[in-house]
């Protein structure tokens, strides 16, 4: 099976439907670096779920190219190709057929990897994505949408692919599940190291999550490609800017977290985590009309303190 | 043109006073006759029965496998199906008697053609309804167009198909009583010997309740079947 991870290059890739004038992918460059997450993101009609569909032949491209690993999509066979790339989509994604540990165990038994071994898999997997063994026997529609979606990304994990695209993962759960699944969905990412191509049309979730954004606009063409931060302090251009929004300054704290500061010596005031951002801290500080926060470890004891001058310089 | 002393039906029993008298329900003469009548005559209709289902099934699978596939196909063989359906029965084995004449065959054209529209048109329907998510799921994982369809498509339509198939069985342990127009088989037989006889109302309601109990007792066991093969129907969300 696949190993690590995979650098994936978008080659002048394009895909024009006949019949169209605008292109719905139009002479994409772009090269994402292996172990890294990149977020595609942008107004509907953007192409950016065509770009993904591009990568796993799902959309077969009209031009150009698309090389995971320097080897050409083109050149490999289809079926074999997706095997080796994990797949997520929205929550309606899992076999409503199959118990999670079957669903889990798709790719591996695409495989032909043995019984035995696709239960020790997915138990380690369902270990991974934080869901009790218990869950191995239950079938989807006994699962809320964060835990089906979690069983998803355990499916896409399954194969150890070393490239993973995933289609508005988090698009169809509140905001309060999605939060949290972007959270473990980080903290696994952390372990696998696995390339990944991350669609959604939510600017902040692209921010949180990419290491890099490819910003899309009409006509499938790349706007801007560039790192979280460098995108919200210098936009490529007006329609990034917009698309980012007016409050980008104020996005751009949540960039960095609370641990990153140069914090004062242990004070009163509010408690607050020092994994919080810096967003967080400067909206809890308003809440609570503070002009301090007390910064606590990952055991609640303070360790420093945070001034509102501190957090807007 | 009742005979005193003797049965109503001749050559039937041995003339209890019920049989002489055409009662409602001898059970005499059902315990006499179970095993030269009506015996035989079950296993005939259950003959009867799967052979025209299995039969149904397998032409009608092939034919959702093409409708399914190229959609252009589908309307014409659901115009097909639907026409053979709408046919009476007898009607069908008039037509029928000239090519095959009077045998099983002609009873089986006639049985399959009217399971033809139930099964297919559930089956297209069935496969139809499978979400193109989860379509698109199993391609983008890696499952060639075939496994695509017998490990994902088909296991999803299997409630729909099966429940088509439960309504097939029934209308042919139905139908297949008129069997015995054309070949003296099934239960239907003994219900034509007993129409001849002056009514004879035992036979009558022996076998017409043989025919009922036995589409129950299919169906039944078809809802076994459906709740083996389909276990992800059943689970609901935990409490």
């Amino acid at each position: 099976m696949p190993g690590q991870a995979a650098e994936l290059v978008f080659d002048e890739a394009t895909k024009q439907y006949e019949g169209r004038d605008e292109a719905a992918v139009d002479h994409l460059s772009l090269t994402v670096r292996a172990g890294e997450i990149c977020v595609l993101v942008g107004p509907s009609g953007g192409g950016k779920t065509t770009a993904l569909r591009l990568v796993n032949r799902l959309i077969p491209l009209t031009s150009g190219d698309i090389r995971i690993d320097g080897t050409s999509i083109l050149d490999q066979d289809v079926v074999r190709l997706r095997r080796g790339i994990g797949y997520v989509i929205q929550q309606v994604g899992l076999f409503p057929h199959m118990t999670v540990e079957a669903n889990i165990g798709t790719v591996p038994r695409l495989y032909g990897r043995p019984r035995a071994w696709i239960r020790t898999r997915s138990a380690e997997l369902l270990e991974l994505v934080g869901l009790d063994s218990s869950y191995a026997k239950r079938y989807p529609a006994q699962l809320s949408g964060g835990e089906r979606q979690r069983v998803g990304l355990a499916r896409a994990l399954a194969g150890n692919p070393p490239l993973m695209l995933m289609d508005e993962p988090f698009g169809a759960i509140d905001p309060i599940v999605r939060a949290r699944l972007q959270d473990a969905f980080l903290a696994l990412q952390k372990e696998v190291r696995k390339t990944v191509v991350f669609v959604t049309h939510d600017i902040d979730e692209a921010i949180k999550v990419g290491d890099r954004i490819a910003i899309f606009r009409r006509g499938g063409r790349l706007a801007q490609y560039d790192t979280p931060q460098a995108i919200l302090e210098r936009p490529a251009d007006e329609f990034v800017a917009e698309f980012v929004g007016a409050d980008r300054a104020l996005k751009a704290l949540a960039l960095h977290t609370l641990a990153e500061l140069d914090l004062g010596a242990p004070a009163g005031g509010p408690p607050c985590p020092r994994t919080s951002t810096v967003r967080d801290a400067l909206a809890l500080m308003l809440q609570m009309d503070a002009q301090k926060l007390a910064v606590t470890d990952e055991r609640g004891v303070v360790v420093g303190s945070v001034t509102r001058e501190q957090l807007l310089s | 043109m009742t005979l005193a002393g003797g049965p109503v039906i001749p050559n039937f029993g041995s003339g209890s006073s019920c049989e002489v008298t055409n009662g409602w329900f001898c059970t005499d003469w059902v315990r006499q006759h179970w095993s030269d009548t009506l015996q035989p005559a079950l296993v005939q209709h259950i003959e009867l029965t799967v052979i025209a289902v299995a039969a149904g099934l397998a032409i009608a699978f092939a034919l959702a496998l093409a409708g399914f596939r190229y959609r252009l196909l589908d309307p014409p063989i659901g115009f097909v199906s639907d026409f053979l359906y709408t046919i009476p029965s007898l009607a069908l084995f008039q037509i029928l008697l000239p090519v095959t004449g009077i045998s099983v065959l002609t009873v089986e054209i006639a049985l399959v053609s009217y399971t033809l529209l139930i099964l297919y048109r559930n089956m297209i329907e069935g496969l139809r309804a499978v979400p193109a998510e989860i379509v698109d799921v199993a391609r983008g994982s890696g499952f060639t167009r075939i496994q695509t369809f017998t490990r994902v498509e088909l296991p999803l339509a299997l409630p729909t198909i099966l429940a088509g198939l439960r309504i097939a069985t029934v209308s042919t342990v139905s139908i297949a009583t008129v069997a015995s127009f054309v070949v003296a088989k099934g239960l239907g037989a003994p219900i034509f010997t007993a129409l001849e006889q002056d009514v004879f109302k035992t036979e009558i309601f022996a076998a017409g309740g043989m025919v009922v109990a036995l589409a129950l007792v299919a169906d039944g066991l078809l809802v076994l079947l459906q709740r083996a093969l389909t276990p992800w129907t059943r689970s609901g969300r935990p409490a």
